[in-house]
């Protein structure tokens, strides 16, 4: 393999390398730049040092974006997972046993396609159909069934205290399907006989849970919490399409993606909207590297 | 995240020789409380199933049905069938609101991005995964260091450069972009599945007097063919569901919207304009062709999907 190498190498590398770095590589490298700047787009920038910085620590929206985040970083995960993880145990673990393979309740399969499913749909797409499902009168899909039986309507997304706990449903919705398929990989993956030798002990199925499924599955959640953490920071698509005004009410549900769109595309402060994308930036570093820290433990050898 | 996930699927047997054991005729369960907390799990556990399958297909049956309503019955009657089906709904949504034309953007923007980032993808994948040469590893995290950055931090800079290039507004520079961005990800998974490739049949191949790029597409690309297949899927279903991305760089050209951009904008337009039943229209038919391809690839989706993201 010693004919040719090189050109053949370079050949092979340089349109794939070149369009990387002129379309992700120096845009991140300049936004760390264009952040210590007071640029809004016509003269050149001008180098202000951290004044961006300084502005962001006294902006409520700012603030408020990032208890919302930390909100989402906490809920979501934990909910979602919680879920996941009790369906996957019941399509995979929870069945009859029939000669040592375990297998999952009646069902299953079907079960399995169906959860997956908002998974394939576009998130913009799901915020506008939960847009109409979460309507607040009698043309909305729940309103319409509580106003019926004489309920008064919820205000989903108009009352700014439940406005992100509705769009946080909206995200479990569509997560749970994937995760219950992942989660269903890695139980796959265990080998039957400890289970028997669990199940001949006369454990129950809550200890299997508690027991087996979960320790040896603790890679697997531990990848799931960094996605689904990641998740947490992003959440723009879903907030800008179905939350009332663009993140509102009054900046109820208002997310870090949102107010960097706002401040570049609609106010062309793009030194300010770069300061906000380095913060996400290292809240986001923050978090993966936290998480994979915290949650290190010896993996179970089987 | 250094996790090993295997892709095994549940109905297959776990290994050989896994069951010298006789059947466990469930030994011991003669504890009552055992078994009656067991049925009691298994009777929320099923109740739970059950009521998620509800939630998950309830919205979009509901909005097929309402695509067929006029505005009186969505109004009065959500609950109902439609009575009679009012195709000039989808008709309306399909020319009168563009759908069609977003579809189509969308499905021109996607198979072109995804066709590129694979073939881009995996030539720069192979290189990386069996060539020594200087600056392999540098070039091989500057790739993967994509994976940790959020897309949010480069949006304003990125929009300048695609200005800069006069790309603003054009399907090229969303399909360059669409690309630029998939690649970390096609690269990290693809340098992992050809480095498990056999050596022997490079060598033999090379022998034989196949030049290094023959050796590529004729012997690699067929080798690899479901760490591809994976990896396509994996691009398409993000791709497809892009909203930050074209709702920068095409926002002025509104006959060069994609799908997840235009239905946003009719949902916004359908209060002003109150057809509602445009709107669910609108929505079915960016919904129905994904459970259509879903429900004939699902098996190849998940699996292709829970591959792509066990790293």
């Amino acid at each position: 393999m010693r004919h040719g190498k090189y050109p053949f190498v370079i050949g092979f590398l340089a349109a794939p390398v070149l369009l990387y770095s002129v379309f992700v590589i120096a845009p991140y490298a300049q936004a760390f730049q264009i952040s210590m700047t007071s640029w809004r787009g016509f003269s050149a920038p001008k180098w202000v040092g951290f004044d961006n910085y300084r502005l962001l620590a006294e902006d409520n929206r700012f603030w408020q974006a990032i208890q919302h985040h930390l909100v989402l970083l906490l809920a979501l995960p934990l909910i979602t997972i919680a879920i996941a993880l009790f369906f996957s145990f019941m399509l995979n673990v929870a069945g009859k046993s029939s000669g040592g393979k375990r297998s999952g309740v009646w069902g299953s399969k079907f079960y399995r396609v169906v959860f997956f499913f908002p998974q394939v749909l576009a998130v913009a797409i799901i915020a506008v159909l939960f847009q109409t499902v979460y309507r607040p009168n009698e043309s909305g899909l729940i309103n319409g069934v509580l106003m019926k039986i004489g309920l008064d309507p919820i205000l989903f997304l108009v009352n700014p205290n439940i406005a992100l706990w509705s769009i946080l449903g909206v995200l479990v919705w569509q997560a749970v399907g994937f995760y219950v398929v992942l989660f269903s990989a890695g139980i796959a993956s265990i080998p039957g006989e400890i289970y028997e030798a669990a199940e001949m002990d006369g454990a129950t199925r809550v200890t299997l849970f508690f027991r087996v499924t979960l320790p040896l599955l603790w890679d697997t959640l531990q990848v799931a919490w960094v996605y689904l953490g990641i998740a947490a920071f992003d959440a723009f698509a879903i907030v800008s399409v179905l939350s009332v005004d663009n993140g509102g009410p009054d900046g109820a549900t208002t997310v870090l993606g949102l107010e960097i769109y706002r401040n570049a595309f609609t106010y062309s402060k793009f030194g300010y909207a770069s300061a906000m994308g380095v913060a996400l930036f290292f809240l986001t570093i923050t978090f993966a590297v936290f998480t994979l820290r915290v949650t290190k433990r010896e993996s179970v050898e089987y | 995240m250094g996790t090993q996930l295997t892709t095994t699927r549940t109905d297959q047997p776990d290994g050989p020789g896994s069951r010298p054991l006789p059947p466990v005729e469930k030994p011991r369960r003669g504890k009552g409380t055992d078994r009656s907390g067991a049925s009691l799990l298994n009777g929320v556990g099923h109740l739970a199933l059950f009521f998620w399958a509800v939630i998950v297909v309830v919205p979009i049956i509901w909005v097929f049905l309402a695509s067929f309503k006029n505005t009186t019955e969505i109004f009065s009657s959500p609950w109902t069938l439609p009575a009679e089906l009012r195709w000039e709904n989808w008709g309306r949504a399909w020319t009168k609101a563009h759908v069609g034309r977003y579809f189509l953007n969308s499905v021109l923007v996607v198979s072109c991005a995804t066709f590129l980032t694979m073939l881009l993808g995996s030539m720069a994948a192979y290189v990386l995964a069996r060539y020594k040469f200087w600056g392999n590893r540098f070039i091989y995290y500057l790739f993967v260091s994509g994976l940790a950055f959020p897309v949010f931090l480069a949006l304003v800079p990125l929009f300048f450069v695609v200005r800069n290039l006069g790309l603003l507004d054009t399907y090229t520079g969303l399909v360059l972009v669409y690309t630029a961005y998939s690649l970390p990800f096609t690269v990290f998974f693809l340098v992992a599945f050809f480095r498990t490739l056999p050596n022997s049949v490079a060598e033999a191949a090379m022998i034989d007097g196949a030049s290094h790029t023959r050796l590529f597409f004729q012997v690699m690309m067929p080798m690899a063919k479901p760490g591809l297949i994976s990896v396509t899927i994996f691009n398409i279903i993000g791709q497809w569901a892009q909203y930050q991305l074209p709702l920068v760089l095409v926002s002025s050209a509104k006959d060069k919207w994609v799908l997840t951009q235009g239905i946003a904008d009719i949902s916004v337009n359908a209060g002003y304009e109150a057809d509602w039943s445009g709107l669910f229209a609108a929505l079915t038919i960016a919904i129905l062709p994904m459970i259509i391809v879903y429900a004939i690839f699902q098996r190849q989706i998940q699996s292709g999907l829970t591959a792509g993201t066990g790293k």
